[in-house]
């Protein structure tokens, strides 16, 4: 336990993770889903202690005007695993999600209060002495339907570089080519890189938004439904892509699909009402939630 | 039986109301082809009725004479020289002015009840009658400003009586892009200018420059504006060319030119009692509105070339 008490914001993590581990008392962290070890090739090897807090969300409410969307929602959001927000419709999660890189900032009259802290740095990024931008350039997005821009794929990956600066030739062919292989595209398209994004299929338009998140290297990934609007087989693709992702990033995800959230992320939170009901592992989520109304949605009893 | 399958729950006859469906939407296709039928007929007979009075007096000479006592030797030179400088000013004052004003209002202002102000009194200008223009043009630019009558004070005030079409069409082409663009490109990180200058703008050009071609084909064709200005009915030179052989090479003496235009060399030859003048009045209808089929034609062009690339 000694490892843990380097790092505060790991005694935040669910309790419940802790007494059900299985040797050490923090390995069950590292580890959730089958395979090798997670960490394989990730460049710099994290710490082998358990997982550092990537976003700590601290006391947030957000209003739309007058509505308050989310209520006082705490929860850390653990590095390179992946979290899960379920909830029925209404509920706030996506709202939830949308605070992480400030969009509701584009629209009148949205008021946040609380923190969002940024790790490394520790930066609270719904103050509104932070810039919006910060957030955006640290943290990626993926959106319900699939949105690239009316240009063509290699641009429409290339996008998030070409805004921060980057403008040397072989630097960006590496780097889109690289996202491009993350977001499991590259053997699809690398010799169609010119053509208009609009060519491609719904799932690989999805797969490509994925691509032109991950081009500028973000720190935490958010994916905001992004099977919603695809086909089973794209929808498979995709969620092995996302636990292939866990390697190399942080990724909160929506999900109306609670099979999705079982099978795709370690964590899960259940949303209600704009509240928390409850958040853990997966595992216990699904198998034995703490909460009637968390067992009553995920058996279908309402949602 | 065959009535049974007709009968839907509720004892509806099925047929009954296909029968009705298929008379309305007969009556509502037949009056549609009435109305435009009509309205394509006039226009048609308007443009024959020109093209039979003016094609045959269409020649080189025509384009290359300047106007005459003598109906046979006039041309119309100076009114279509005039015409493309004060339309080039135009569009050089109108369309910036205009996409820069739409962008602003679109994606910079503040949502509030000064730029709710500002819009309604955009839309209103666009419907303002053209010779108010002309009276303000004449008391602050010609008097006010002492620019006098010249090419630049007509495509100023062409300027502002198209840039109110312009604004409105450019935040209309802004308000139809998806919002899920603007969504994409702030979450890439993206700043307010990267977004308007590499996603915003190109996706709404093909409706700006629709918007902008509306604009000045109303403009070549003011009358009213441009006299009180006091442009000239007669004028037999040319404004000093824009490209000189010595240094600095361009030159924009022009600017400062008196000038004519073609529907003032129309007016001038229509008012005439001479039948002869009539004739070339209807030719020079003829290149006017080819001038505008031109400009609309390069629109649909670029439009067609941006399209294309986008896609």
């Amino acid at each position: 336990m000694s490892n843990a008490a380097a790092r505060p914001v790991a005694d935040r993590l669910p309790s419940p993770a802790r007494p059900q581990a299985r040797a050490g008392g923090l390995v069950d962290l590292e580890r959730a889903g089958p395979g090798a070890p997670a960490d394989a090739d990730v460049a710099p090897p994290p710490a082998p202690a358990p997982r550092a807090c990537k976003a700590d969300v601290r006391g947030l409410s957000f209003w739309y005007g007058e509505f308050q969307a989310l209520k006082d929602i705490s929860i850390p959001i653990a590095e390179s695993e992946v979290t899960a927000l379920i909830g029925p419709s209404g509920c706030g999660k996506s709202t939830f999600l949308r605070c992480f890189n400030r969009m509701h900032d584009l629209y009148p009259g949205n008021r946040y209060e609380g923190e969002i802290l940024l790790n490394p740095g520790g930066v609270n990024i719904i103050d509104r002495r932070t810039d919006a931008m910060l957030p955006r350039l640290r943290i990626g997005m993926v959106f319900q339907k699939p949105n690239p821009f009316p240009k063509s794929v290699y641009e429409n990956v290339a996008a998030g570089l070409r805004i921060r600066g980057i403008r040397r030739r072989a630097l960006v062919d590496e780097r889109v080519e690289q996202a491009l292989r993350r977001a499991a595209l590259w053997d699809e398209v690398k010799d169609r890189l010119d053509d208009s994004a609009y060519d491609l299929s719904g799932g690989q338009q999805q797969r490509l938004c994925i691509a032109r998140a991950l081009a500028p290297d973000p720190e935490l990934l958010l994916l905001d439904e992004p099977t919603s609007a695809l086909d089973p087989i794209a929808t498979a693709r995709i969620e092995e892509l996302i636990d292939a992702l866990r390697q190399h990033y942080t990724l909160v995800i929506v999900t109306h699909n609670m099979q999705q959230a079982a099978r795709v992320s370690q964590r899960t939170a259940f949303f209600h009402l704009g509240k928390i009901i409850e958040w853990n592992d997966t595992e216990q989520i699904f198998t034995n939630p703490k909460e009637t109304m968390t067992q009553d949605y995920i058996t279908g009893r309402f949602g | 039986m065959a009535t049974d399958a007709a009968r839907l729950p509720g004892g509806i006859d099925s047929r009954r109301l296909i029968g009705r469906a298929r008379r309305v939407d007969l009556a509502f296709a037949g009056a549609g082809l009435l109305v435009m039928v009509v309205a394509m007929a006039m226009l048609m007979a308007l443009v024959l009725d020109l093209l039979v009075d003016g094609l045959p007096r269409l020649s080189w000479d025509f384009f290359t004479n300047f106007p005459s006592r003598r109906p046979g030797r006039a041309g119309i030179l100076s009114a279509w020289v005039g015409t493309t400088l004060v339309m080039i000013v135009t569009a050089a004052l109108a369309v910036p002015l205009g996409v820069a004003a739409g962008v602003y209002l679109e994606e910079y202002a503040a949502k509030n009840w000064i730029t709710d102000v500002i819009e309604i009194n955009v839309t209103n200008l666009a419907g303002v009658p053209s010779i108010i223009y002309g009276l303000l043009a004449l008391g602050l630019f010609v008097y006010g400003f002492g620019l006098g009558e010249t090419i630049l004070v007509a495509g100023m005030v062409l300027a502002l009586l198209t840039l109110p079409v312009v604004i409105v069409a450019t935040r209309e082409a802004i308000r139809s892009i998806p919002q899920e663009v603007r969504e994409a490109a702030f979450a890439l990180g993206a700043d307010q200018w990267q977004t308007v200058r590499i996603y915003i703008l190109p996706a709404a050009t093909p409706g700006i420059l629709t918007g902008a071609i509306i604009g000045l084909a109303r403009a070549i064709g003011e009358t009213a504006p441009v006299i009180t200005i006091g442009a000239l009915t007669f004028i037999a030179f040319l404004p000093p060319a824009p490209i000189q052989p010595e240094f600095p090479f361009l030159s924009f003496e022009w600017l400062n030119s008196p000038f004519t235009v073609m529907p003032i060399q129309m007016f001038n030859w229509i008012s005439r009692p001479q039948p002869e003048f009539h004739v070339n009045a209807a030719a020079a209808g003829l290149v006017l509105l080819a001038m505008t089929l031109l400009m609309n034609g390069l629109a649909i062009y670029i439009r067609y070339r941006i399209r294309k690339g986008m896609r």
